[in-house]
């Protein structure tokens, strides 16, 4: 216990983490209890550690050690946009500063960790026996910034209004598998998905289904149970958040005051960040990290995500309804080159499947498919596709496909193949060129799981399927997927179809692109999330100010 | 002030309403044929048909152009400029934020720029072929040539970055010393003076050197006027005309089309909510945005006119 007890506290990072790890080894005890006891009375570090074992005195060590954060202090976020059209309504967050408020003033049923796994957040624990049917149980004092205690009607509120169309929610198709959501006591909500669904604890982790409070109808107060109460927001100005003293996480947040801008233009949030007037910001460009790094008062901090832009091989006309085509584009795409000369090193290889690296699920034992012209052109022989002239489509609307295009363009004259790089305007790519001719790039945001991945994008039925893929054992281990409540289990299942994506798909991925942050040398607790910048747009709660 | 300026206010005014009506339908009109609505737009890529149908017809956006446009006219004349759709915030709320600041930052440049254009024009007009005018030449033309942007980030680059001296981004609404002041309006008001110094020192030379041409100049100087006194008390009084009409156009740009030096210094003015409201196609805050605009550019522009008749007798007594 004791080095078990070592190596998660040499992780520590924040509070919050130890929270987490504290719950996790009191799994089957009452969590409730626990953090009541230790929240209110404040029990000695002794006493704990004599109640609760190693988990209480991991979490009273963590009190005790101020070290690992400090109260205080107020800084200033530029995000990269900022308009008219900014809300404080969860449901219809549309962009990275939206989330981030979102993050700030709401908490959800679970969140995610840095890994990607969902955690308990309002929810005290959460039970199914068959994935269709499931009973969340709430946390206990938990309450608004108007002082209202949660209870299950906020929670089936905040559920059930995705699904009408006047919400304007982001997540409304999302939300149309929660065939029932009721409250069947003061803390207890109970879930019934249309069709089984194992993965719905990470579904509640996006911040579209954050909490609110039984019927609000006016957002612009936030009234949530984060970790900061709003005392400003302006659209398209700023948002001023001062912290919660009456949160329900002991200890946090560590910051008295956040304020969050937006800044659009890049070199100006640069130096922006640089000049002292901003203490983070996100989407550096990779150009720029030079001059941060330069600077002996910042840092650049690189976050591996899930965010790709892949090569689309339409299966469904030639030349790619040709395996040996699709292979032959796949193994000319230099990986390697992609990285450190287009993404400047800020981006991980990919391996022709959406599942990034390090990710929940991520099948390591696949083989990495690497540059090879040489076999290449050996496919594109015995294809009798030697000397053909193909057009392929890119855009800046998908970040980097212009670069990448004319790499591959380069390695397939290595090959024989001549293709012809045709840079169309970002102006209506996605409705007009994206997966619409035999050659295309597209680009793919990080999503919450593999589940919504692997439906969204790859299924036969999918309305997104980009390459027009279809894949029978594909689509039934993908719905067998989504029943299986052991993890493990269903761990093999996506790494079985990682293999069939990777070995049948019309999709390449060369990279997976990082997220590039700037964060000001003094604050602290500041870390990666594959979900995206501002770790994972949930920075707020877990920095502190090192002055 | 006689009656013939008053009429001339009347019929001005006249034609104001006139010209503010037409640029509302116009407004309306192209906004119209953007594509996608208020309704698309708030909904984003993702969108299901069956919300952006419930959508419209909750902005109202399901009545005919026509209807909605009346219904805003009216609404506008018993003083009511509407709710903006993309955040049910009302639009003059929206606009009493954000219209104290371009007014502050257009003033400022304002007495910045003015003289000192007023002083290179008229120097470099006295002293026209000598080493000041081509010097103030070479200069002027120079800033009109380099874009706001550059000139921006430059100064951004050296006065906040390296130097430390003056903060990179303007806060409207922080300001409580005069030093903090300086500090926050120092680069926008440079850069703007650097594109507007050089159209109205161009111009004010131009209009003075037009005056220095004429044979009423020629005989003062043949009497042995002062050099000084010429400009000042013979060319400058006819040249007003012009160079008031040049500081005018120059002010109007002020106030509606500095978005680019807003975006950089993340100023939270009127030309960035303008162009969020197209982006959003918030149609209530588009009309309030043009309305305001169009208001303020005719009014400079009667200024500017009033001005030339006020100090030209000859006008004056038309």
């Amino acid at each position: 216990m004791t080095d078990n007890k070592n190596s998660i506290d040499s992780q520590l990072i924040t509070g919050t983490e130890s929270l987490r790890v504290f719950e996790g080894l009191n799994r089957g005890m009452s969590r409730r209890h626990a953090l009541q006891m230790l929240g209110l009375a404040g029990v000695a570090a002794a006493g704990a550690g004599s109640l609760f074992g190693a988990a209480g005195k991991l979490f009273a060590d963590e009190q005790a050690n101020p070290g690992k954060g400090k109260p205080g202090g107020r800084i200033r976020v530029a995000g990269i946009s900022s308009s008219t059209a900014d809300t404080l309504d969860p449901a219809k967050g549309s962009s990275s500063t939206d989330y981030v408020r979102h993050y700030m003033f709401y908490n959800g049923l679970t969140r995610f960790d840095s890994h990607m796994v969902p955690q308990l957040e309002l929810a005290e624990r959460i039970d199914t026996t068959d994935a269709t049917l499931w009973v969340v149980t709430l946390r206990k004092e938990v309450t608004f910034h108007n002082g209202k205690g949660l209870t299950a009607a906020d929670v089936v509120y905040s559920l059930m209004r995705h699904k009408d169309p006047i919400t304007g929610s982001k997540v409304m198709s999302l939300a149309e598998q929660f065939a029932e959501v009721k409250a069947t006591g003061t803390h207890e909500v109970q879930i019934r998905l249309s069709g089984p669904n194992a993965e719905l604890p990470s579904i509640l982790a996006v911040s579209h289904l954050l909490i609110v409070p039984e019927g609000t109808s006016d957002f612009n107060q936030g009234i949530g149970t984060g970790p900061y109460k709003v005392k400003e927001f302006k659209p398209g100005v700023r948002s001023i958040g001062v912290r919660n003293t009456g949160y329900w996480k002991p200890g946090l947040p560590y910051l008295d005051e956040i304020e969050f801008i937006g800044i659009g233009d890049e070199p100006s949030r640069v130096n922006a960040l640089l000049s002292g007037d901003v203490q983070i910001i996100n989407e550096v460009n990779p150009r720029s990290t030079t001059r941060i790094k330069d600077s002996s008062g910042h840092r650049v901090v690189d976050s591996p995500s899930g965010n790709y832009t892949d090569l689309i091989i339409r299966q469904d006309q030639m030349p790619g309804q040709s395996a040996e085509f699709t292979e032959a584009l796949k193994l000319l795409l230099d990986r390697e080159q992609v990285k450190s000369a287009i993404f400047r090193g800020f981006a991980r290889v990919g391996n022709d499947h959406p599942i990034a690296p390090g990710a929940r699920f991520y099948n390591a034992d696949l083989p990495q498919r690497v540059y090879d012209p040489e076999k290449a052109r050996f496919l594109l022989k015995k294809a009798g596709m030697e000397s053909i002239s193909m057009p392929l489509m890119c855009s800046p609307a998908a970040t980097g496909s212009v670069d990448v295009a004319v790499l591959l363009q380069q390695s397939a004259k290595e090959a024989g193949l001549k293709l012809n790089v045709n840079r169309l305007p970002s102006d209506g790519y996605w409705s007009n060129h994206w997966a619409k001719h035999p050659l295309s790039f597209g680009n793919i945001n990080p999503r919450p799981n593999a589940d919504m991945l692997f439906s969204q994008f790859f299924q036969s039925s999918a309305p997104w399927n980009e390459s027009g893929w279809k894949n029978p054992q594909f689509d039934q281990l993908l719905v067998q997927a989504r029943g299986e409540t052991d993890e493990v289990k269903r761990g093999k299942m996506y790494a079985d179809m990682q293999t069939l994506v990777h070995d049948h798909s019309g999709i390449g991925i060369p990279v997976f692109i990082s997220n590039i942050d700037g964060v000001d040398q003094r604050v602290k607790g500041y870390g990666t999330n594959p979900l995206g910048g501002f770790m994972g747009y949930m920075f707020a709660e877990q920095v502190w100010l090192d002055a | 002030m006689n009656s013939s300026t008053l009429w001339l206010i009347g019929r001005r005014a006249g034609a104001a309403i006139v010209t503010l009506l037409i640029v509302s339908m116009v407004v309306f009109a192209i906004t119209a044929v953007l594509p996608g609505d208020a309704a698309q737009q708030a909904l984003g890529q993702f969108a299901t048909p069956e919300q952006v149908a419930a959508l419209r017809v909750k902005m109202g956006l399901d009545q005919p152009g026509v209807l909605r446009y009346l219904h805003w006219l009216t609404s506008l004349l018993s003083g009511d400029l509407g709710v903006s759709v993309s955040n049910a915030v009302p639009v003059t709320e929206l606009m009493a934020g954000r219209v104290p600041n371009t007014l502050m930052l257009a003033a400022t440049t304002a007495l910045v720029s003015v003289p000192v254009a007023l002083i290179l024009g008229i120097g470099s007009a006295m002293w026209r072929g000598g080493r000041v005018d081509g010097f103030m030449s070479f200069f002027t033309l120079m800033m009109v040539a380099v874009p706001e942007f550059l000139v921006a980030t430059l100064a951004v680059l050296i006065f906040a970055v390296n130097l430390g001296w003056l903060s990179a981004l303007s806060y409207a609404s922080e300001i409580t010393s005069p030093w903090q002041f300086m500090r926050t309006y120092a680069l926008p008001v440079m850069t703007l003076c650097c594109v507007i110094v050089a159209q109205m020192a161009r111009m004010t030379r131009a209009a003075v050197i037009d005056q220095l041409d004429s044979p009423y100049v020629e005989m003062a100087r043949l009497k042995g006027v002062s050099a000084v006194r010429v400009v000042l008390r013979h060319a400058l009084p006819n040249a007003i005309g012009p160079i008031a009409n040049a500081i005018a156009l120059s002010l109007s740009y002020l106030l509606g089309g500095v978005v680019i030096v807003e975006t950089i210094f993340n100023y939270p003015g009127i030309a960035s909510l303008m162009v969020d409201a197209v982006t959003n196609r918030d149609m209530a805050l588009v009309q309030a945005c043009t309305m305001l605009f169009c208001t303020a550019y005719l009014m400079l522009v009667l200024i500017a006119d009033l001005c030339a008749i006020l100090s030209n007798p000859r006008l004056r007594n038309q």
